[in-house]
């Protein structure tokens, strides 16, 4: 019971949805309207789970003392600042449970929430991601090496693309004469864009759509069932 | 006093670039509390939104503003409640109905709309003309697209071995991928790039004011 | 090659783009841009739509791919504003609400005379992606019943005769990921029939490319930085995003300079062990 009926309500939920499609009217259209504002609810608890957890996994490495335990308390301490200003403050238009906190948005500038948001967060988020260049310079000077004509193909796709995708790469090719227009490298970077990456997406992504198609029916009649978990 | 903190906010933040971009060197206690600290704000900045943008304005404020006529809210809510179970082992199997109720929703939308628009438009958009192009470049492309994007589809059927002359659409497939692959790599670089541009913008223009 | 010698190597690279990178922000080249193709239909889907359209822009993207989405945020608006057509903003990323507060204010610097809840409104985020997207198909307030400010939803004027997507003279979907452009492909276009254009990082632009069809299913498609400064062109701003250009043509060269050293590298080892081996 503890798995079959749950598998009873994915299979009523899904076959709601479907035949919402193709019926659009009452009850099905009411009914799919309400699941997708239930949806919307429930997947914000979902979120509060990984939250949670991270609390949960931070806070037993900081009471066992692993290493690196100053690191993980640095962090419950960042996460429980941030909780605490938004609750108590609000963020932008939202106020908190003590309203919009004006005596601090007078010596600070803006709320607690945002200053952090603007000053630490945002900061943070940006550099890590902008490491991300240096490792794929990185990537391009050991990886890209002619071997097999496979990899030839894709050296010579990305640096036409790389070239083209640049001021630079317009001016190299601008001498040549209208005629061969198709060999200037804004021209070829377009064409390769247009017809074989197009082609090769296309593929990928028509194959992906029958493996959705076939894993979201399995789930829905039930033959797919990891998403139950386990009874241990 | 707010240009004071004005300023030592951008401060803070050249701090935390600089401890980020340590790491280019080697690991080192800045970088280990830089992505710490990331972790705790980025954790508390959803928990926050979640809030305010979803719990309050769907759930909190429709059953303060009108109980009777949106008391049907309760069940979201209390399915909402079962899935925080999960983390109560004896108690994880509540979890597996708000879960049905999330998982049946997204494969019933997933099943729809992927069949529409990355099966049935995309192979339909595959069926063109190539000879109506305008120049001969184009007429060429069009005929690379249909045979590119059937043999790439081939190339991904793996369920009968591909021998002899039914591996050739496959090999074909293969090249196809392989300009795609190279040209999502340039795109790639031009991203990751960008990001990098966008943090010496912040520190020449915004700490060192080097730059307009 | 010895590890040592690998970890020098990589910090002479890492060295060398931060210094290509940071020379052309401070000393410009001016370098000009061409306009590409699917550039150029994200702007005639803008130009062609009627004045007084209203149109919604959803900031679908966070603070760290900002450099390359939020030059198309006030490209795009700008045009719009230009157009005298209405926006409404919408968000499917919890930062995305902030992202079009701070497009709007960069912008209407440009426009004073355009006024919030007349000219544009910022309707803020929603969890749910293509939920959500469908939802708005079919009423939109019941989605977003109050703004970002939480000012009722019947109380603001320019939203008074808008019901649902199908309202809409298009969308444009500012997108880093899921869920994004695609989903409003999905839900808006192939479901709603609204025009869908918009713009993504340049990781992802390829992927979508395949939208870009005789269905129409995505109207044009801004990838990366050069095409918001593209689009920055057409509508003759020198933005940030052209700006940004010289330094990210001048890290792509040094990217193809470090694969044709990394190519000479690996041919002189290829020879010196296809000699060792014969001297053998």
């Amino acid at each position: 019971m503890k798995r079959t009926l749950p598998m009873i309500l994915t299979f009523l939920v899904g076959m709601i949805v479907i035949l919402s499609e193709f019926i659009p009217h009452f009850p099905f259209s009411k009914i799919n309207s309400t699941l997708e504002s239930w949806y919307l609810i429930i997947s914000g608890f979902a979120m509060l789970l990984g939250l949670i957890s991270l609390v949960r996994v931070n806070s037993s490495k900081v009471a066992s003392k692993e290493e690196n335990w100053q690191y993980y308390l640095a962090g419950l301490i960042s996460l429980f600042t941030m909780v605490i200003f938004g609750l108590l403050w609000g963020m932008q238009e939202t106020a908190g449970l003590l309203g919009h906190g004006e005596s601090i948005q007078n010596w600070l500038g803006k709320k607690p929430f945002d200053y952090l948001f603007d000053n630490a967060y945002l900061h943070l988020s940006a550099t890590m991601f902008s490491l991300l260049a240096f490792f794929i310079a990185s990537a391009a000077y050991r990886a890209f090496i002619i071997r097999s004509f496979e990899s030839n193909l894709l050296m010579i796709s990305a640096i036409i693309v790389i070239l083209g995708r640049t001021s630079f790469g317009t001016m190299l090719t601008s001498w040549l004469p209208q005629r061969l227009y198709f060999l200037q490298m804004s021209y070829m970077t377009d064409f390769i864009m247009k017809y074989p990456n197009t082609a090769a997406q296309r593929a990928i992504m028509i194959s992906a759509a029958l493996g959705i198609f076939g894993s979201s029916l399995r789930i829905i009649i039930g033959i797919e069932r990891s998403y139950l978990g386990s009874d241990k | 006093m707010v240009q004071f903190m004005q300023i030592l906010g951008i401060w803070i933040g050249a701090f935390l670039t600089f401890s980020i971009f340590s790491f280019l060197y080697k690991d080192n206690p800045f970088y280990k509390l830089a992505e710490q600290v990331f972790v705790g704000l980025s954790a508390g900045y959803w928990l926050i939104y979640i809030i305010y943008y979803v719990i309050m304005p769907n759930l909190v404020s429709k059953l303060i503003e009108d109980f009777s006529a949106n008391a049907i809210l309760i069940i979201p809510a209390l399915l909402g409640l079962m899935m925080l179970l999960r983390l109560i082992p004896k108690a994880q199997w509540v979890s597996r109905f708000p879960l049905a109720v999330v998982i049946g929703t997204s494969a019933g939308i997933s099943l729809m709309r992927y069949m529409q628009s990355d099966l049935l438009n995309q192979v339909s958009a595959t069926m063109i003309n190539p000879l109506a192009a305008e120049s001969l470049p184009d007429i060429i492309g069009s005929f690379l697209l249909i045979i590119g994007t059937i043999c790439g589809i081939y190339f991904f059927y793996f369920s009968r071995k591909k021998e002899g002359i039914y591996a050739l659409p496959s090999k074909a497939g293969i090249w196809f991928l392989m300009i795609s692959f190279g040209a999502s790599f340039g795109y790639t670089v031009m991203a990751r790039v960008s990001l990098l541009i966008g943090r010496l913008e912040f520190i020449l223009k915004d700490w060192l004011h080097l730059i307009n | 090659m010895s590890s040592k010698a690998n970890l020098v190597e990589r910090r002479i690279i890492f060295g060398l783009l931060f210094i290509v990178v940071t020379m052309p922000l401070i000393f410009p080249i001016g370098w000009k841009t061409e306009v590409s193709p699917h550039v150029q239909m994200a702007y005639d889907l803008v130009e062609n739509s009627p004045q007084g359209s209203i149109a919604i822009i959803s900031f679908d993207y966070d603070p760290s791919t900002a450099t390359e989405l939020q030059p198309m945020a006030y490209a795009m608006i700008e045009h719009a504003f230009s157009k005298n057509q209405k926006i409404i903003a919408v968000a499917l990323w919890p930062q995305g609400a902030q992202m079009a507060d701070e497009a709007f204010g960069q912008i209407l610097a440009k426009f004073p005379d355009k006024s919030y809840g007349t000219d544009y409104v910022n309707l803020g985020y929603k969890t749910g992606g293509m939920v959500t997207i469908q939802a708005m198909g079919r009423d939109i307030k019941s989605v977003f019943p109050a703004d970002v400010k939480g000012t009722s939803i019947q109380d603001i004027a320019m939203l008074k005769t808008f019901n649902n997507l199908k309202n809409a003279a298009y969308i444009v979907s500012l997108s880093a990921g899921d869920p994004g452009i695609k989903q409003w492909i999905m839900a808006g276009h192939d479901m709603f029939g609204v025009s869908v254009t918009g713009g993504t990082t340049a990781v992802s632009a390829p992927g979508f490319l395949p939208y870009i069809n005789q269905q129409n299913q995505l109207y044009g498609l801004l990838g990366g930085l050069k095409a918001a400064a593209e689009y920055e062109a057409l509508i003759n701003v020198i933005g940030s995003a052209t700006v940004k250009m010289d330094a990210q043509s001048v890290a792509h060269i040094l990217i193809i300079i470090l694969v044709v050293i990394g190519n000479i590298k690996a041919y002189k080892i290829r020879r010196k062990k296809a000699l060792a081996a014969q001297g053998d």
